[in-house]
């Protein structure tokens, strides 16, 4: 028999879920989002068996109906499509897991219940009887180690026999006085509703959840009847329905917990003893500032490891050619464009391939080595249990610009690549704080920024040793997270109780070599998918604007082409250029923030098909063969587009803010789950640059005694600004959203 | 009323009652801070805030705000 079995893993956070998800199916799935709501949805068929499908369910500690990542959850298992539950538990905190496993037994779904990190379980000391266990949840315990691999084989035999079975109503019994309530609620329900089901929707019945009572369509006679049985049995206990059922449920855990395990005398744990250090109330905030210090200097600072590999593909890989072994390679590009000659390729074709695709690729390449260094140290702070740490530590700072410690982790990894950075605000609960980090997380300059803050630096201060104008820069990322998250919380959009921060810090454990491999894998192949489709495509655009355009120059015949082939073409053909009509035609746009010439709108529009071709394209529109950021030629040559210091200032402010990249919009949008909030994000994010731009060019000028039209706008937008940064909270912004109530209607 | 903001850092407490309505209130329900649940507070964030709890053999980080809506005996 090969009929198909759906299986979902279920289970709490840090549980071991997606080390199991990843080991089983070899991470070869669909990852995609649930309907309507951001949270992530992964699936993927078992590699030995591709006749079993696995759901990854998110991370919950509960089946409430009050967040997302719990709704999609409950509305799967009662979805009918699953066949099995594998329920992971973490052995080491068997007593909070199992209050998720009652209440997916308590759905119907024949359930297994794999036990992992029993192995850690083992080593301490205690000792967990299974086979009671089982009993006395009545499904069947499967002990596992999703690290090692241990025990899944048994674990999907057992799954395959459950499949098999038919649904069947929970085992387990609270004490007897609810019992007898939850009897008469289960009278009360419509016949409709399957036996298996019908002890999970007494259960909602009674825990007043709005969404389960909706879906019911009770009769208003049965409603009432079932609210005078809920209301004296509250009277009967002096609580209220829902802390009943938790206190029913943590007493049977405790029963379970007597029954089945036994606990060695109780020891400070490794974890304890690196936790008084750590999130120590003197040494936290030091050894938190140590930590980050020393990943960016591995990954950034020059000479160290990741600089070093960075420096190695752009110089040598794709610069002059290197020496391996005594032989002499040529660099990419020579290699291509000789292939290229060889085959007899024309202009237009080698044109494309060599300035459009090898040095547009090449340019995100670079940042290769950096990146998977700054993410191998990100990755392991991760999985060890660190940055949960670094939210305790640091939520003091972010709940006061509306966000929660949690925020941080993506702003983290946004000093890398803005894609990984905005893909890692999905561990963040709460879907308004998720949505504000993803809509500020780009401010923080990411490595292909970097380049473009080198220009700026040459340009203003006119030698590469003005060692405070890049920290300049990074603290205007860092201010515009924290006003915009000042702003927005203010606004309709954000409003609300301030999110709750209620976390749980993980034991620390040394990462499993396969799935931190993975996790850094995950982020860095993020980049380089973005490297070869979205940027491959765009650069081709790109090539396209700055090569393709009309002989429009003295003598020229006025054909529309390829402008390095025609007859009597000037070298500096560009300014004839698609780019050029584009951006003298968009060009007003910039000129209240100072820079109204069209090749620095044009360097701004290749800017947001990737940060990585800004300096690429200033060198080309300025006629400054091969310049990069480090060359005093292109410094002077972009300083003297601009009027003002003002408007050099302006003009980095807005491209270092503004929306960013291509391949970062699409992630927002894949993120986001929805064209309207992908909409706010980027129109915010491209909108609040400009305002930042003008004001710096405005209030420049206006400090040089200039005074125009634009000068009074700046203003008024600052005082809205100011505004809406120092105005008390708005009426009203308190009163929690009536997100249940409006879902289950 | 005696809430777990007031419980000094190393000392214990038993959840008496949880005040506040809806989704913060259940989920420190779900995460097993419920009537007689033995609580001890562990330590205290750099900043002063939040707080690291030991419910039920696990650390838990709540904010004091959250902490004041959990009486205790």
């Amino acid at each position: 028999m090969a009929s198909r079995i759906n299986v979902a893993l279920a289970g709490n956070p840090n549980c071991g879920k997606t080390t199991l998800f990843n080991r089983i199916t070899g991470q070869n799935g669909y990852v995609g989002n649930w309907p309507g709501v951001t949270v992530e949805k992964k699936e993927a068929p078992l590699s030995s068996d591709k006749d079993v499908r696995i759901t990854d369910l998110p991370g919950i500690y509960s089946l409430s109906p009050y967040s997302p990542e719990e709704r999609v959850s409950r509305d799967y298992l009662m979805s009918g499509e699953p066949d099995v539950v594998v329920d992971i538990v973490d052995a080491t905190n068997l007593e909070r897991n199992l209050y998720l496993t009652l209440q997916v037994i308590e759905t119907g779904v024949p359930v297994v219940v794999a036990l992992n990190m029993a192995d850690l379980v083992e080593k301490s000391g205690d000792k967990i009887d299974t086979a009671k266990l089982s009993r006395e949840l009545g499904a069947p315990v499967v002990m596992i180690s999703a690290l090692k691999g241990t025990g899944v084989d048994e674990l999907f035999r057992v799954v395959r026999a459950e499949a098999a079975k038919a649904g069947a109503a929970p085992a387990h019994r609270f004490d007897a006085a609810i019992e007898s309530v939850l009897g008469d609620l289960e009278a009360l329900l419509p016949s409709s509703v399957p036996q298996a089901k019908r002890r999970y929707f007494a259960v909602k019945l009674f825990e007043r959840d709005e969404i389960a009572r909706g879906s019911l369509s009770l009769a208003a006679k049965n409603a009432e009847a079932a609210e005078k049985l809920i209301a004296a049995c509250e009277a009967d206990c002096d609580d209220d329905a829902e802390s009943i059922i938790t206190g029913e449920r943590y007493a049977l855990i405790a029963h379970i917990m007597d029954a089945c395990v036994k606990k060695a005398p109780a020891r400070m744990s490794t974890s304890e003893k690196i936790d008084r250090i750590v999130t120590n109330r003197i040494l936290g905030l030091p050894i938190f500032l140590v930590i980050m210090f020393g990943v960016y200097f591995l990954a950034t600072s020059s000479g160290a490891f990741g600089t070093a590999g960075t420096d190695w593909v752009n110089d040598n890989l794709f610069g002059e050619g290197f020496e391996l072994f005594g032989m002499a390679f040529p660099s990419v590009p020579d290699a291509v464009s000789g292939w290229l000659t060889a085959a007899g390729a024309s202009p237009l074709v080698s044109s494309l391939v060599i300035d459009g695709i090898v040095a547009g690729v090449g340019a995100v390449l670079g940042f290769i080595p950096q990146m998977v260094v700054l993410f191998v140290l990100l990755s392991f702070l991760e999985d060890c249990g660190y940055m949960a740490r670094v939210a305790f530590v640091m939520d003091r700072v972010f709940r006061r610009f509306g966000l929660s410690g949690k925020s941080f982790i993506p702003m983290l990894v946004s000093t890398g690549c803005g894609v990984p950075g905005v893909l890692a605000t999905k561990t963040i609960e709460n879907e308004k704080d998720r949505r504000m980090t993803v809509m500020t997380t780009t401010f923080i300059p990411c490595g292909a920024k970097l380049p473009i803050i080198a220009l700026l630096m040459g340009a203003l201060a006119g030698s590469a040793d003005a060692p405070w104008i890049s920290p300049l820069f990074y603290f205007l990322g860092v201010v515009a997270v924290i006003v915009s998250g000042i702003m927005l919380k203010k606004t309709k959009l954000f409003a609300g109780r301030p999110t709750p921060f209620v976390m749980e810090l993980p034991n620390y454990h040394f990462p499993a070599i396969r799935s931190w491999v993975l996790h850094v894998w995950e982020r860095v192949s993020a980049y380089i998918k973005k490297a070869f489709t979205i940027i491959f495509a765009s650069t081709v655009v790109v090539w396209f604007l700055s090569n393709f355009g009309t002989a429009s120059w003295e003598g020229g015949n006025g054909a529309f082409g390829f402008l390095p082939a025609m007859a009597g073409v000037p070298e500096e053909f560009t300014d004839y250029s698609v780019l050029a009509m584009l951006g003298s035609a968009i060009a007003w746009i910039f000129a209240p923030l100072g820079f109204d010439t069209w090749q620095a709108t044009a360097m701004s529009i290749t800017g947001l098909v990737a940060k990585e071709n800004v300096v690429a394209t200033a060198s080309s529109l300025l006629h400054i063969a091969d310049g990069t950021e480090a060359d005093p030629e292109l410094w002077h040559a972009f300083a003297a587009m601009f009027p003002t210091m003002g408007a050099t200032a302006a003009f980095g402010a807005f491209n270092l803010l503004c929306a960013p990249c291509f391949a970062a919009m699409g992630t927002i949008r894949a993120q986001m789950n929805s064209g309207k909030w992908t909409a706010i994000a980027i129109g915010y994010e491209c909108a609040f640059a400009w305002v930042v731009g003008l004001m710096i060019n405005q209030f420049y000028l206006l400090s040089q005694g200039v005074v125009s039209i634009w000068t009074i706008v700046a203003i008024v937008f600052a005082a809205l600004m100011l505004f809406q940064l120092f105005r008390p909270m708005p009426k009203g912004a308190f009163e929690d959203e009536p997100t249940v109530a409006a879902a289950a209607a | 009323m005696k809430t777990l903001k007031d419980v000094p850092v190393g000392g214990s407490a038993t959840v008496a009652k949880l005040h506040g309505e809806g989704a913060l209130r259940r989920h420190l329900m779900d995460m097993g801070l419920i009537k007689g649940t033995p609580v001890s507070v562990r330590k205290v964030a750099p900043l002063g805030d939040p707080i690291e709890l030991t419910v039920r053999g696990y650390e838990l980080s709540i904010r004091k705000e959250e902490a004041a809506n959990v009486e205790v005996l």
